[in-house]
């Protein structure tokens, strides 16, 4: 439970910028803390009301999230190897609802096997924080001044950003494929024949695009 | 399209991602590509969501790429999510208060 209370605070801040620009897209606080509650992803979400707002269709917003939070899969993969013996089925149904990447980062680190109760201590705060947070952030929304919102909905994709240099710095082939995905969404954001393609769809090309040149020619060692 | 069928079709989708590897494969992925391919997902795919986005997600682009900035250097400095974030806005912030 303690491992998981500065993923939570973290939680509570990005969900209350989710929480503002649901509102700002026109979706009502109650259904913006549902979306949160029920889903507890951060780029997902974000991507998921883009599209939503932006007139995609349900085979859009299904493929958008499939593309990007596919990495949950690995993920989920990965902690299936370091479960106690005791993690049946039914705990394993209950908690790969709450593999995010924190989640997911925390229990992989720890040396002995993951048991059902650290799981679930792993999962509930940040479940409340995420929910909690999207909440006042969709009240806050509301009654926003412009200035102010318009500050707040830079936070989220400057939190991409710093998820992504980090790493791209250590390792060139993460820097060329961020590259490589920067100039392809431009080219679908600007070239008009491209127009027609949704938000949700563009990420969805630029991200198969980007990764699968980086798995082809830039495969990673183990 | 309904909001609560859309919310609903995320949250299904996104637990199966995450229930269907965790029960039912016990094997570890070996196929190289496809590790390889996942590990790159989530950068190209945030770097896609950002990119250009980002620039008019504000009232004033000017504004906008000052945000980018100032998260460009600190997050290749290593600063924690949270620090960045808060930097961005408050450069927003500044800028629109000069600007608008």
């Amino acid at each position: 439970m303690i491992d998981s209370l500065p993923i939570a605070a973290g939680y509570l801040g990005v969900s209350f910028t989710f929480g503002i620009l649901a509102v700002s897209y026109g979706i009502d606080a109650g259904t913006a803390t549902l979306i949160s509650l029920l889903n507890l992803t951060s780029a997902g979400q974000f991507a998921g009301i883009t599209a939503i707002a932006g007139g995609a269709g349900y085979l859009e917003l299904f493929l958008t999230q499939l593309i990007i939070n596919l990495r949950y899969s690995l993920m989920s993969l990965s902690l299936s190897q370091k479960l106690s013996k005791d993690f049946d089925t039914k705990k394993r149904l209950i908690a790969s609802f709450v593999i995010t990447d924190e989640i997911f980062a925390v229990a992989s680190s720890k040396e002995e096997p993951v048991r059902f109760p650290y799981m679930v201590g792993l999962g509930v705060p940040p479940i409340i924080g995420w929910t909690l947070g999207t909440f006042l952030g969709a009240v806050a929304g509301s009654n926003l001044p412009a200035s102010i919102g318009s500050a707040l909905s830079v936070a989220l994709y400057a939190m991409f950003v710093a998820i992504v240099l980090p790493p791209a710095r250590e390792h060139r082939p993460v820097a060329l494929v961020a590259v490589i995905a920067l100039v392809i969404s431009c080219l679908l954001y600007y070239i008009p024949a491209f127009d027609n393609i949704g938000s949700g769809f563009s990420v969805i090309i630029t991200t198969i695009i980007a990764a699968g040149l980086g798995a082809v020619f830039f495969p990673v060692e183990e | 399209m309904n909001i609560y069928t859309a919310i609903i079709l995320m949250a299904v989708t996104t637990y199966l991602i995450r229930m269907l590897p965790f029960t039912l494969f016990q094997r570890e992925i070996k196929n190289k590509t496809v590790k390889s391919f996942l590990f790159y997902v989530p950068f190209a795919c945030l770097t896609a969501m950002t990119i250009p986005s980002i620039l008019y997600a504000t009232q004033s682009m000017i504004s906008a790429a000052a945000g980018l900035v100032v998260a460009l250097i600190l997050g290749w400095n290593k600063k924690s999510l949270p620090v960045v974030a808060v930097a961005a806005c408050v450069t927003v912030f500044i800028f629109e208060r000069i600007l608008l």
